[in-house]
């Protein structure tokens, strides 16, 4: 088992963050990469990035927002209890290069996963502008740190209940435009923004880097499951990737390709609710 | 199913069948299909073995078993001295008995067979394995003493298994690295419950375990650790059994539509992930009504099968050639058959044509006719051109193939790939040219049977003893 040690619940409990005990990852893993969890014998292997390391204490942390079964199983994991199986680090790391400004790019949870990546590029030299965005102010996560991995940090909220009133990509728009020399833009968060983001990076002619969240299986390269179009090859984001050139994304097959069972995943997740709800649930005693 | 009273000539004595769950009613479920002998007809069936003294079956099976002894012992009702005669060449009966291609190995060559049916050698070796795990006595063969000697052996398949079952045997430490969250590798993810219950890999990986093999699950190695790391811990030798675990698609418009599986996706969610139990396990699978599985061996039928479980109307197999070439084992297309898979030959898939939410709703194909023989000796299929037609389908599994996972290779400096990116290893020894690392099943010789993984894991234990006692 595969110990939960710290517990936060974060945006009004829709996002949860855990420090899991995992030491042969946690000193292997690089920013960008990310681990697949199972929470008990019955359950499903999920993909998660890893928000932070600790490996001197063999941690590592997980930051989720709870979207269905899997993680609303997830969620009622406390401190002391733990997952069944954690793999890796999976995936490709971030290349972490000194190219000169910076701009990073985080909405909703995706703001878990462009953290790493920001103090990693601040880190190895680089001015970084960091823009975070969440729907309205009580979503938003991790601006404390966002704030320290940065040089300058653009806060938005849809609703203008905080920070700027208005999408990422305004603010995207607005370092692209005063700082014409910024060299790498890197765009996480739900597949929508990550769309609109590249849009505008290419009309600035700005190389962008995103992260993508195919559904996953093996996260080996060996079922297929989390194929994506780059560049109109096929690639696996889970050993080619997460991480992709944006502009030779198709967005519109992963974001129909990530519709593939939301019939399935609403059966198991009412059942989940109505279980939780009549207290008869046995699925985490 | 008995037969009655018959003159002893035992010649005369027809090969006794297995009874099996009826074709309609085992379709739709997913235990397994036959029920195995009971003692009295695996004995009965013994007695048709003539003891050959120059035993052409023994030539025709991978890990050369000592056929005849094993039958004679089970003829005489000494069901455990016949398992003991079958673990000296194979660490996995009940799994061989049921999964090897027995037509064309050691009862294609049991000299019965040329005027009869053969003897049921597969079905009597799982019935002796089958008896001992059921009814036998609690028995581990003897351990050599402790060398000291530390063996790391990568991927839980049955090459992998059958190294570290060897080379504990011999005295040395072994440690199974497996990705995945459980051991069993292709037995495990890939064949289904319905032809190779779990229960069963589970049992022999547990046997493994009592002898002293230490299994550990997530462990991707090439991430977690690579293999040079695995040197640094201080392991002596390590043995490379990743399989050929990358999934092959047809490269044909359309192929990433929703509902399109790889066969390595598809049997994996139902096997490991238990799919066919959702919702009571937690990963989904979609349940086709007209499922096309494109490829004829022993991994379409699986997939058709599995279709047909998951509540299919029709599970087709679209294959490019005809019926005499598909590469699947006989039974394995014989069961198909029964249970009302329908095949489409001669036919070949040109692209998929999706609905508006990115749903596969139909296939195009093309007929095609038998040419010449290609490399491979089987006639090379030709599209007729012109001959386009639709077949509607929700579900489409692609089961033409596998390749080489590039994963571990790519992080093990000093091996030597061949142009696929199969490792190169001595078919003798297994040895790799990298020092100290020996390779072998799928992921040298691209992807084989279970039998051949095991005869691989089989010459690579040997060689990594010699290495380890002697030091070459
Ligand atoms: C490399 C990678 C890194 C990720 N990192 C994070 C992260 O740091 N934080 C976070 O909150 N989420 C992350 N995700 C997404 C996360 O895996 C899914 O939200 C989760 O699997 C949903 O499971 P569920 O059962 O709760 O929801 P479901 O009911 O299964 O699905 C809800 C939604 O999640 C998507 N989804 C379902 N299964 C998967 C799957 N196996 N992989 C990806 N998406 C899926 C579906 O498209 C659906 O729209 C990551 C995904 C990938 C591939
Ligand atoms: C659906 C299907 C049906 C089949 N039916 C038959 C049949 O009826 N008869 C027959 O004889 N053969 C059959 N085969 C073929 C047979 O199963 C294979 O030839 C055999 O399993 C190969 O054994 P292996 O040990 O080389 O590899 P595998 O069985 O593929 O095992 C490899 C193991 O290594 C693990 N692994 C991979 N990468 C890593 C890594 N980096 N680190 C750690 N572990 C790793 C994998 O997870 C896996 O567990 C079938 C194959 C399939 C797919
Ligand atoms: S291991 Fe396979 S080939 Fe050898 S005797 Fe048994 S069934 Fe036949
Ligand atoms: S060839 Fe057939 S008859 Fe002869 S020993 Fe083998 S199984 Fe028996
Ligand atoms: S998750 Fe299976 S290939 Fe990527």
């Amino acid at each position: 088992m595969f110990e939960i040690v710290e517990r936060q619940e974060m945006a009004q409990g829709t996002v949860v963050s855990n420090w899991v005990k995992a030491p042969k990852i946690a000193k292997k893993a690089k920013p960008g990469q990310f681990v697949i969890l199972r929470a008990n014998e019955k359950g499903e292997r999920i993909p998660l990035t890893m928000a932070d390391t600790d490996p001197a204490k063999g941690l590592i942390n997980i930051i989720y927002q709870v979207v269905g079964k899997s993680t609303a199983l997830f969620k009622t994991l406390k401190v002391g209890d733990g997952y069944l199986d954690v793999i890796g680090p999976l995936g490709q790391p971030t290349h972490l290069d000194k190219v000169g400004k910076v701009v990073c790019v985080g909405g909703g949870t995706g703001v878990a996963v462009v953290h790493p990546i920001t103090r990693g590029l601040k880190q190895v030299g680089n001015q970084v502008f960091a823009v975070i965005g969440a729907r309205n102010k009580d979503l938003l996560i991790l601006e404390d740190q966002m704030r320290a991995a940065s040089h300058e940090l653009m806060v938005c909220t849809d609703d203008g209940s905080y920070g700027h009133h208005g999408f990422v990509t305004d603010m995207l728009k607005k370092v692209l435009t005063e700082h014409q020399d910024i060299a790498l833009a890197v765009c996480i968060g739900p597949v929508p923004m990550m769309k609109f983001c590249c849009k505008m990076t290419k009309e600035f002619g700005v190389k962008t880097l995103v992260s993508l969240n195919p559904i996953m299986v093996d996260g080996t390269g060996m079922c297929g499951c989390c194929r994506v179009t780059v560049g109109g090859k096929r690639k696996f984001a889970c050993v080619d990737g997460p991480e992709f050139d944006g502009h030779e994304t198709d967005f519109e097959e992963l974001t129909a390709r990530l519709k593939g069972y939301l019939d399935l995943e609403k059966v198991s997740y009412d059942e989940f609710k109505a279980a939780h709800g009549s207290g008869k649930c046995s699925c985490c005693s | 199913m008995t037969e009655e009273v018959k003159p002893p000539k035992r010649e005369k004595i027809p090969r006794q069948k297995m009874p099996e769950q009826e074709p309609k009613v085992r379709a739709r479920n997913f235990q397994e299909v036959p029920f195995g002998l009971s003692p009295e007809l695996a004995q009965k069936e013994a007695e048709r073995c003539i003891q050959c003294k120059d035993p052409r079956c023994k030539q025709g099976c991978p890990v050369e078993i000592d056929v005849p002894r094993f039958i004679k012992e089970i003829k005489e009702g000494d069901f455990e001295a016949a398992i003991r005669t079958l673990w000296e060449m194979n660490a996995l009966p009940a799994i061989c008995g049921r999964v090897c291609p027995q037509e064309i190995q050691c009862e294609g060559l049991c000299v019965i067979g040329k005027k009869e049916e053969p003897v049921a050698i597969g079905n009597l070796e799982r019935f002796a394995a089958d008896y001992q795990r059921l009814h036998g006595r609690d028995i581990l063969p003897p351990k050599a003493d402790p060398t000291g000697k530390k063996v790391a052996v990568v991927g839980a398949g049955p090459a992998g298994l059958t190294v570290a079952g060897d080379l504990i045997l011999k005295g040395h430490e072994v440690t199974v690295f497996e990705a995945l969250h459980a051991p069993g590798g292709v037995l495990l993810y890939g064949i289904p419950e319905f032809r190779l219950p779990k229960e069963i890999v589970a049992h022999e990986c547990h046997y493994l375990e009592r002898l002293g093999v230490k299994i550990l699950v997530n462990q991707v190695v090439g991430r977690t650790d690579t293999v040079d790391e695995l040197f640094e811990q201080g392991f002596d030798a390590v043995f490379l059994a990743v399989g050929a675990g990358l999934p092959v698609f047809l490269n044909v418009p359309g192929e990433n539509l929703i509902g399109i599986y790889s066969a390595n996706e598809y049997l994996t969610r139902a096997n490991l992930m238990k799919a066919y139990a959702f919702p009571e396990y937690d990963t989904p699978l979609v349940k086709g009504k007209n499922v096309a599985t494109f490829g004829a061996g022993n991994v379409s039928m699986d997939s058709a099968r599995t279709a047909l479980r998951m509540g299919a109307d029709h599970s087709y197999i679209i294959y490019r050639r005809s019926e005499a070439e598909m590469p699947a084992r006989a039974a394995e297309i014989h069961h198909a058959h029964e249970e009302g898979v329908e095949f489409m030959l001669l036919s070949a898939p040109t692209r998929f044509l999706g609905d508006e939410e990115g749903r596969v709703k139909a296939v195009e194909c093309l007929r095609m006719e038998l040419g010449e023989p290609d490399a491979s000796g089987r006639r090379r299929p030709v599209p007729l051109e012109g001959s386009e037609f639709i077949v509607d389908i929700d579900l489409a599994v692609i089961s033409i193939g596998a390749g080489a996972n590039p994963l571990l290779t790519k992080t093990t400096p000093g091996l030597a790939l061949n142009k696929w990116g199969y490792i190169i290893a001595d078919p003798k020894t297994g040895k790799t040219m990298k020092p100290k690392v020996w390779a072998g099943g799928d992921i040298v010789t691209g992807s084989a049977t279970v039998i051949l993984a095991m005869g691989a894991g089989r010459l690579s234990a040997n060689s990594i003893h010699d290495f380890l006692t002697m030091g070459w």
